[in-house]
C-alpha cells in the first residue's frame, strides 16, 4: 500500500503516510485516506518520509485535503520531507498554505 | 447443444461421409453448406460466409491444403476455424494441415463428443477474436478522433492566443506543437508604452481540462496587455479568474514579465515556475526564484501581485522556464534538475546563447527528440531598440467615425492612489478617437509619463536622482511601495479636451496633482536651456518624452499642473513623433 494512515494518541490527529511517487496514481487512495476518516479528526499529519518524489498534481491533492480540512482554518502540517520533495513544496510557495516541517 | 446456432461449411469429396457429418452437425443445431471438393469449398465459402469449415485434406480438383489457403485469404482479419477431416494418421501430412492454415484436425471415422467439443471451443475463440478485434478498432478510431480534435482544438486555441510578439528578433523560444495539451501556455505582447509583457504557465495536469482552463488565460492577457495594464493588473486578474473556474486542486504556475527597455527595467512575478534567470552581459546570474504561490489558488483578497524590479541593460539575458526542463530524466532515472540548468549557465560555449546551451544540454542528457519533450523555455533579450511589432488594431469600417469633441475629468484621491491606475480606462477614452486609435503607443506614453510624475515625484515625494544608481534603483521602489500607503488627503486630477481641427484634431490633457510642485521656472529642461540630468522633479528621461511628443507643454501653479497639447492629422503616418 503506497498510502497508509493512522491516528495519532490523540485520537484527532490523522497521520498520512505516503510511499514512493506521490503523484497521479495515489489521487483515489489519498483521497479516501481523509474522506473516510473517523469524525473526530481535526488535525492532519501529512508525512513524505518515504516519499520519493512529488509533482503538481500531488499540490493539487495536497490543496484538496485542505479544503477538507476547513479551507484557510485547515490545520494540516508536512513532515520529513527530503530535499527534492521539499523543493518542489518551496518553489510553489505551499509554505504560506500549510506548515512544512 | 450450443446456445448459437452457426454456419458450418463441410467439403468432402465422399458423398457417404458427407452425409454422415452433415447430418451429424444439423443434430448440433447448426445450418450446414455442403461442397463437393475444394474448388467448391471456395466457391460457397465467398458465397455462404461459414462460421467455421471443416475440409477433407484429399479431394480432387483441389485439395484440403489449398482451398485452406484460400479461405484464410479470403477471411482476412475475421477469424475463421479451419478444421480437418481426414483418415490421414502421418505426423508430416497432419502438420502439413496445420502450416496449410488448418487450426486442428477430426479423425474419421467421426465421434459426435468430440466434434461438438471442438466445434463449441473454435466458437469461442471466434467470438473471444470478434470481441477482440472490434475493441482494437474502436480505440484505433477513437485515437484518430482524438488526435483529430485535438488538432481542431489546436487551431482554436491558436486563433485565441496567437503568438503575439513571440516572433520579435529578440525573444527565443521553444514549446512542443501541442504544448497547449501538456498544460504550458507562452504569451507575449507588446505594450502600448513600448516594451513588452510576456507570460509563461503550466496548468497542472494534462489535456483537454489543462487546455480550456488557457483559454480565458490567452483572452485576458491579450486583453488587458493591449490596453496598457500592468503585469501586475493582467495577474491579479487572471488569478481571480482561475480561482473561479479551475477546481480545487488545478491552479497555474506561472511567471510574468514586464519588460521595459526604454527605462532598462525589467519586472517580474513568479508564482511556482522554476528559478527565472538573467544572464548580464558579462554572463553573471541573478536568480529569480518563485516568491508567490501558483495563480487559480488564493483568493482576490489575499492574492500578490507585486512584481519584483530589476533594472536591465542591453545585452542581459532573461530566461524563463517550465519544470519540464528541471524534470528531464535520462535512461537511467537521473533528473537534470537545477544542477543541469546551472552546468549550462555556467558553462554556454562560447557565442552560444543561453537559450541555446540549456536546450542542448536537455536534449544531451535526456536523449530525446525535441518533438516528444515536455518542457517549454523562452528567452528574452534585453536591446536598446527591440523591433518590436507594433500593437495592430483590426482595421474598422466605422475608423472615421467616433467622437471629436468631448471633455471628461477624472480624479482619484486618498487609497486609491495606491493600488488602482486611471490609465487603461483613460487612454480607452482617448482611443475612441477615430485618428488617436492608431497612436494609442503615443498616447499612452503621454499619459503615463504625465502620470507618473505626479505620483512619484508629485504625491509621494520621490528624488528621482535615486534612480540612477543600482542601489537606489531597489530604495526607489520599495520607498514608492512604502509610501503608497500613506497617501491620505491626495489626489491626482485628469482633465482631457478633445476638439477637431482641419484635417485632424487636437488632444488636451491637464495633469494636477495635490502635491508640492517644483520650481519649473529654473527648471534647466523646462526654460530649455540646461543639462538634461539636474533637477528635483522631470529629471530626466520623463519630461524628454512628453517634450517630444507632444507640441506644447506648460508649467503652471506651483509646478504641480502640466498641460500638453497634442495634435494629430489624419493624412500625417502614424506612429513616431519624430516627423513632428
Amino acid at each position: 500500500m503506497p498510502i497508509q494512515t493512522s491516528l495519532a494518541e490523540d485520537g484527532k490527529t490523522l497521520v498520512i503516510r505516503i510511499e514512493g511517487r506521490f503523484d497521479f496514481s495515489t489521487h483515489q487512495a489519498f483521497r479516501d485516506s481523509y474522506e473516510h476518516a473517523d469524525p473526530k479528526v481535526t488535525d492532519y499529519i501529512v508525512d513524505l518520509s518515504d516519499t520519493t518524489y512529488l509533482d503538481s498534481s500531488a499540490l493539487g491533492m495536497l490543496l484538496l485535503l485542505r479544503d477538507h480540512a476547513g479551507g484557510d482554518s485547515a490545520r494540516i502540517s508536512i513532515e520529513n520531507c527530503n530535499s527534492d520533495v521539499r523543493r518542489i513544496l518551496s518553489i510553489s510557495n505551499f509554505e504560506q498554505l500549510f506548515a512544512i516541517k | 447443444m450450443s446456445q448459437n446456432s452457426l454456419r458450418i461449411l463441410i467439403a468432402d469429396d465422399s458423398d457417404t461421409d458427407r452425409l454422415i457429418l452433415q447430418a451429424l452437425i444439423k443434430r448440433l443445431g447448426h445450418e450446414v453448406i455442403e461442397a463437393v471438393d475444394g474448388l467448391d469449398a471456395v466457391e460457397k465459402f465467398g458465397e455462404g460466409q461459414p462460421d467455421i469449415v471443416l475440409l477433407d485434406a484429399l479431394m480432387p480438383r483441389m485439395d484440403g491444403m489449398e482451398a485452406a489457403r484460400h479461405i484464410k485469404a479470403l477471411a482476412g482479419e475475421r477469424l475463421v476455424p479451419v478444421i480437418f477431416l481426414t483418415s490421414l494418421s502421418e505426423t508430416e501430412d497432419l502438420v502439413r494441415c496445420l502450416e496449410a492454415g488448418g487450426d486442428d484436425f477430426l479423425t474419421k471415422p467421426y465421434n459426435r463428443v468430440i466434434i461438438e467439443a471442438k466445434i463449441n471451443a473454435f466458437d469461442r475463440m471466434r467470438r473471444m477474436h470478434d470481441t477482440l478485434s472490434r475493441q482494437h478498432q474502436q480505440i484505433r478510431e477513437r485515437n484518430r478522433q482524438l488526435l483529430e480534435e485535438q488538432t481542431i482544438a489546436r487551431r482554436v486555441f491558436d486563433n485565441v492566443a496567437h503568438t503575439g510578439c513571440l516572433d520579435s528578433p529578440n525573444i527565443h523560444y521553444h514549446a512542443s506543437p501541442l504544448s497547449v495539451f501538456n498544460g504550458d501556455v507562452l504569451f507575449a505582447s507588446p505594450l502600448p508604452a513600448g516594451g513588452m509583457l510576456i507570460f509563461l504557465g503550466d496548468f497542472t495536469g494534462h489535456g483537454l481540462p489543462a487546455a480550456i482552463g488557457a483559454m480565458p488565460v490567452a483572452e485576458i492577457f491579450y486583453g488587458m496587455a493591449r490596453k496598457g495594464f500592468s503585469g501586475a493588473d493582467v495577474l491579479r486578474e487572471i488569478n481571480q479568474k482561475l480561482k473561479l473556474i479551475l477546481p480545487t486542486g488545478m491552479f497555474c504556475c506561472g511567471a510574468m514579465v514586464e519588460a521595459d527597455f526604454k527605462l532598462g527595467q525589467l519586472k517580474v512575478w513568479n508564482g511556482g515556475l522554476p528559478e527565472a534567470w538573467v544572464i548580464r552581459a558579462d554572463g553573471d546570474p541573478v536568480l529569480l526564484p518563485s516568491r508567490h504561490l501558483p495563480l487559480g489558488i488564493l483568493p482576490p483578497e489575499q492574492f500578490e501581485s507585486v512584481m519584483e524590479t530589476l533594472q536591465v541593460w542591453p545585452g542581459d539575458r532573461l530566461l524563463v522556464m517550465t519544470d519540464g526542463v528541471l524534470e528531464a530524466t535520462n535512461d537511467r532515472g537521473e533528473l537534470f534538475g537545477l544542477a543541469g540548468v546551472r552546468q549550462c549557465l555556467d558553462h554556454p560555449g562560447s557565442g552560444r546563447h543561453p537559450f541555446d546551451a540549456i536546450l542542448e544540454g536537455v536534449r544531451r542528457f535526456s536523449g530525446k527528440a525535441a518533438e516528444s519533450d515536455d518542457l517549454t523555455l523562452v528567452a528574452l533579450d534585453i536591446t536598446d531598440q527591440p523591433e518590436v511589432p507594433s500593437v495592430q488594431e483590426q482595421p474598422s469600417p466605422s475608423a472615421l467615425a467616433g467622437p471629436t469633441e468631448w471633455r471628461c475629468e477624472y480624479e482619484i484621491r486618498e487609497r486609491t492612489l495606491g493600488d488602482f491606475s486611471p490609465l487603461p480606462l483613460l487612454l480607452h477614452i482617448c482611443l475612441e478617437v477615430p485618428g488617436l486609435r492608431t497612436r494609442g503607443g503615443e498616447i499612452y506614453t503621454l499619459l503615463s509619463e504625465l502620470y507618473n510624475n505626479a505620483l512619484e515625484h508629485g504625491v509621494l515625494q520621490l528624488p528621482s536622482e535615486w534612480k540612477h544608481s543600482a542601489d537606489g534603483f531597489g530604495r526607489y521602489y520599495s520607498e514608492r511601495q512604502a509610501r503608497l500607503a500613506r497617501v491620505d488627503g491626495h489626489y491626482i486630477r485628469f482633465s482631457l479636451h478633445h476638439t477637431r481641427k482641419p484635417g485632424g484634431g487636437r488632444l488636451r490633457v491637464v495633469c494636477e496633482d495635490s502635491g508640492a510642485g517644483f520650481d519649473f521656472r529654473n527648471h534647466p529642461l523646462v526654460s530649455g536651456r540646461g543639462d538634461e540630468d539636474r533637477g528635483p522633479r522631470y529629471a530626466g528621461r520623463g519630461l524628454l518624452l512628453l517634450k517630444r511628443l507632444s507640441n506644447n507643454i506648460t508649467f503652471r501653479g506651483r509646478g504641480n499642473h502640466v498641460e500638453i497639447v497634442y495634435d494629430w492629422n489624419f493624412s500625417a503616418h502614424q506612429g513616431d513623433g519624430d516627423d513632428r
